[in-house]
C-alpha cells in the first residue's frame, strides 16, 4: 500500500470522494438510461442535470466557506442548507 | 453544431483522460486529505476536521492578499486591455510589416517567467539600471527594493510590457477576421474613424476579447514566478499575491496543514471564473456559427 | 495622415518594449566590474567572456541541455495524447463532452502552487524526483489541456466532408488520421507545438521544485543565482539573453500563424 500511503487519506475524506464518484457514476448510469435534454429553469442559463451537478457542488463549497468564515455556528447546519439547495437546483435549476 | 454522436469517441479521449487524471485528480484528493489533518510526518498526522479552513479563512494575511490580488488583477485588466486594442489597431495588416510586428509583440511573450524578473531587475536597479537610474536621474527617488509603492509599481509595469502583447495578438486576430469589404462599405458610408471602431471593429472583436480579459483576469490572479524573483513578495508584504503567499506557507515554513486548506479555497475561486469563462467560450462558439 | 499618426505611435511601443531587452544584451556584453563602476547606454568595450563562460562551465550548460531535454519530452507526450482526443472533441458528442473538455480546461487555469506539494510527493514515491520525466508530467498539467483547446480549434475549421469522403472510400480510421488529416493540420500542430514549447520553457515552480540537480532547468540555476550574494550581474543577464534566443527561433518559424494561435483557434 505504499503507492497510497504518499496522499495521506483519512476516513472522511474516502467517504467523501466515495460519495462523488457514486454520484458522477449514478449520474451517468442515468443518462445512459433516460438521456436528458438542456432545459431552462430558475438559472440564467439552459442547462443539463451534469451542469447542475457542478453548479450545485459548487455552490455548496461556498455555502460551506462562507459558514466558516462567518457565522461560528454548527457546520453541519451548512450542510443541510447545501444538501437543500442541491435538491433545489437539481429539480429547478 | 451537427457532429456525430458516438460515444466509441470516449477511446480518442483516454490518453488524455489518464495523463490529466494522474496529474491532476490525484494530486487534488492529496491536498484534500491533508487539509484536514495536522502533519509532522510522514507516519505522524492527527486528524483535525476543519480546524485550518477556519484558521486560514480568518487569517488576516490572506485577507490582505486577496485584496492585494483583486486590486493587481483589475489594474491589469484595465491598462492592458484598451492598451492592447490600440496596438493591435495600428499593426499593419499585410505584407513585411506585419510579420515584424508580430514577431517583435510576441517576444516577451517567448521570455521565461523568471527571466522576466531578472531582465526588470537589471532594468529597474537605481545604480545599473535604464529606466532606475532615469526615474532618479529626474529627481524622483526610486526603489523597488526598499519602498513598497515603487515595488507595486515596478510589478505592474512588468506585467503591463510581459501581456500586453497577448491581448494585442489575440485583438489583433480577431480584427483580421473583419472582410475588407466591411470596411469599403463604411468608407463609402463616409463613416468616422470612430464610428468604424464602435460598429464594426468592436463587435466583431467581441468574442476574442471576452476570452482575453478572463484569461487576462485568472493569469494574473496566479501570477508567480515574475514578482517572486523581482520581489520576492516585498518590501514588507507589498507584493506578496496569493500564490507567492500559498508558496512561503507550504515550501517556506512547511505548515502542509493550513497551506492545504489555503489551496483548496484558491482553488475554488478559481473554479468559479473558471466556468463563468467556460459559459461565455461556449456562447461566443456558438454566435460565431449562427 | 492618420496612418502616419498610428505607425509612429507603434514605433514607439516597440521601442519601450525592446528597452528592457536591449538593456539586458548590454549588460551581457560588458563585464561585472565594469557594470558596477561606469553607467553606460551601450558597451564601450563589448566582450563575449560571460557568454564564453557560460558555454564552457558545465553547471550552466548542462542547465540548457536539461531544460530543452523535458521541454521536447512534454511536447511530444502533449502532442500524442492530445491529437486523438481533439479529433474527438471536433468530431463527436458523446457522454459528458462538455463537462469533459471544462474539466481540462480548469487544470489549464488551476494554480500551480495548489499542486506542488503532493506532486513533489507522488514523485518521490516512485523516484521519479529529478528526472526530465518528472518535470514533463507535470507540465502536461496544463499543456494537454491547451493542446486539445487549440488543436480543437484548427480540427473544427476542417470540413467534415473530408472525413466522410475517407471513410467512404475505405480508409481505416488510424490511416486517414495520419495520411490525410494531420497534413491538413500541420499549421495547427506547429502552432500547438510552438505553445506546448513555450508554457514548459518558461515555466519555473513545478521545474525548480522537482529538479534538485541533475535535471536542473536553466531557469532555476539562474534564480539560485540571482539570491546568492555578490551578483554578476553580466553573467546573469547573458544566461537570460540566450535562454531568449530558442522561443525567438521558433517564433520567427509559426509567425504568420501566431494571432490564429494566440486566439485558441477560435476566431
Amino acid at each position: 500500500m505504499s503507492s497510497l500511503s504518499w496522499m495521506a487519506w483519512t476516513k472522511p475524506t474516502a467517504i467523501f470522494f466515495i460519495t462523488i464518484a457514486c454520484i458522477l457514476v449514478a449520474m451517468t448510469i442515468w443518462q445512459i438510461k433516460a438521456p436528458c435534454v438542456e432545459r431552462k429553469g430558475f438559472l440564467p442559463i439552459s442547462t443539463t442535470p451534469g451542469d447542475r451537478l457542478f453548479i450545485g457542488l459548487l455552490s455548496s463549497a461556498y455555502i460551506h466557506l462562507a459558514w466558516l468564515g462567518l457565522t461560528t455556528l454548527n457546520l453541519w447546519i451548512a450542510f443541510i442548507i447545501a444538501v437543500i439547495w442541491m435538491i433545489i437546483v437539481m429539480r429547478w435549476g | 453544431m451537427n457532429k456525430w454522436e458516438d460515444n466509441k469517441a470516449w477511446f480518442l479521449v483516454i490518453p488524455v483522460f489518464i495523463v490529466v487524471a494522474v496529474s491532476a485528480i490525484l494530486p487534488l484528493m492529496t491536498v484534500v486529505n491533508y487539509s484536514v489533518q495536522d502533519i509532522f510526518g510522514p507516519d505522524n498526522r492527527v486528524f483535525v476536521g476543519i480546524e485550518w479552513y477556519k484558521d486560514v479563512l480568518a487569517d488576516h494575511r490572506l485577507h490582505n492578499a486577496l485584496q492585494r490580488q483583486l486590486f493587481f488583477s483589475a489594474m491589469v485588466l484595465i491598462i492592458e486591455i484598451p492598451l492592447g486594442v490600440l496596438i493591435a489597431m495600428a499593426m499593419p495588416k499585410k505584407g513585411w510589416g506585419a510579420s515584424l510586428s508580430l514577431v517583435l509583440v510576441a517576444l516577451p511573450l517567448l521570455i521565461p517567467w523568471n527571466v522576466i524578473g531578472t531582465i526588470w531587475i537589471i532594468f529597474m536597479r537605481p545604480d545599473i539600471g535604464l529606466l532606475g537610474a532615469a526615474i532618479n536621474g529626474m529627481g524622483i527617488p526610486f526603489d523597488h527594493t526598499a519602498a513598497p509603492l515603487d515595488a507595486w509599481v515596478t510589478v505592474m509595469m512588468m506585467e503591463v510590457w510581459h501581456w500586453t502583447p497577448l491581448v494585442a495578438l489575440m485583438a489583433y486576430a480577431g480584427l483580421q477576421a473583419i472582410p475588407e469589404a466591411y470596411f469599403q462599405a463604411a468608407r463609402i458610408d463616409g463613416a468616422s474613424a470612430w464610428s468604424i471602431f464602435r460598429y464594426i471593429q468592436l463587435p466583431k472583436m467581441r468574442g476574442v476579447l471576452t476570452i482575453a480579459i478572463l484569461l487576462r483576469f485568472m493569469d494574473s490572479f496566479l501570477i508567480y514566478a515574475e514578482p517572486f524573483v523581482l520581489t520576492g513578495g516585498g518590501p514588507g508584504n507589498s507584493t506578496t499575491f496569493l500564490s507567492i503567499y500559498l508558496v512561503k506557507l507550504a515550501v517556506g515554513q512547511f505548515d502542509l496543514g493550513p497551506a492545504a486548506a489555503f489551496s483548496i479555497i484558491y482553488f475554488l475561486i478559481v473554479m468559479l471564473f473558471c466556468w463563468l469563462f467556460y459559459q461565455v467560450l461556449l456562447k461566443v462558439g456558438t454566435g460565431d456559427k449562427s | 495622415m492618420k496612418i502616419q499618426k498610428r505607425t509612429i505611435g507603434l514605433i514607439i511601443y516597440f521601442i519601450l518594449l525592446m528597452l528592457p531587452i536591449y538593456w539586458m544584451i548590454n549588460m551581457s556584453l560588458r563585464t561585472n566590474s565594469d557594470i558596477l563602476s561606469v553607467f553606460s547606454f551601450y558597451p564601450e568595450e563589448p566582450t563575449l567572456a560571460n557568454y564564453g563562460k557560460i558555454f564552457t562551465d558545465k553547471s550552466w550548460y548542462s542547465g540548457y541541455i536539461n531544460s530543452l531535454s523535458y521541454v521536447s519530452m512534454n511536447v511530444v507526450i502533449s502532442l500524442v495524447t492530445a491529437l486523438p482526443a481533439a479529433y474527438a472533441f471536433s468530431r463527436y458528442k458523446f457522454l459528458g463532452d462538455k463537462h469533459l473538455f471544462f474539466w481540462l480546461l480548469t487544470n489549464r487555469m488551476a494554480p500551480a502552487a495548489v499542486f506542488l506539494l503532493p506532486f513533489f510527493q507522488l514523485y518521490s514515491t516512485f523516484g521519479l524526483i529529478d528526472t526530465y520525466f518528472a518535470v514533463a508530467l507535470s507540465h502536461c498539467l496544463f499543456n494537454v489541456p491547451l493542446a486539445v483547446w487549440i488543436l480543437e480549434g484548427f480540427m473544427s475549421g476542417i470540413p467534415r466532408e473530408i472525413d466522410e469522403m475517407a471513410y467512404i472510400d475505405g480508409y481505416s480510421f488510424p490511416k486517414f488520421f495520419l495520411t490525410i488529416f494531420m497534413p491538413l493540420i500541420r499549421t495547427g500542430i506547429g502552432v500547438t507545438a510552438f505553445f506546448c514549447f513555450m508554457f514548459s520553457w518558461v515555466e519555473l515552480l513545478f521545474a525548480r521544485t522537482l529538479t534538485t540537480t541533475a535535471a536542473k532547468p536553466i531557469a532555476a540555476i539562474m534564480t539560485r543565482t540571482v539570491s546568492a550574494s555578490g551578483l554578476d550581474w553580466g553573467l546573469l543577464a547573458a544566461a537570460g539573453v540566450l535562454t531568449i534566443v530558442p522561443g525567438a527561433l521558433v517564433i520567427w518559424f509559426v509567425r504568420n500563424h501566431l494571432a490564429k494561435g494566440f486566439a485558441l483557434g477560435r476566431v
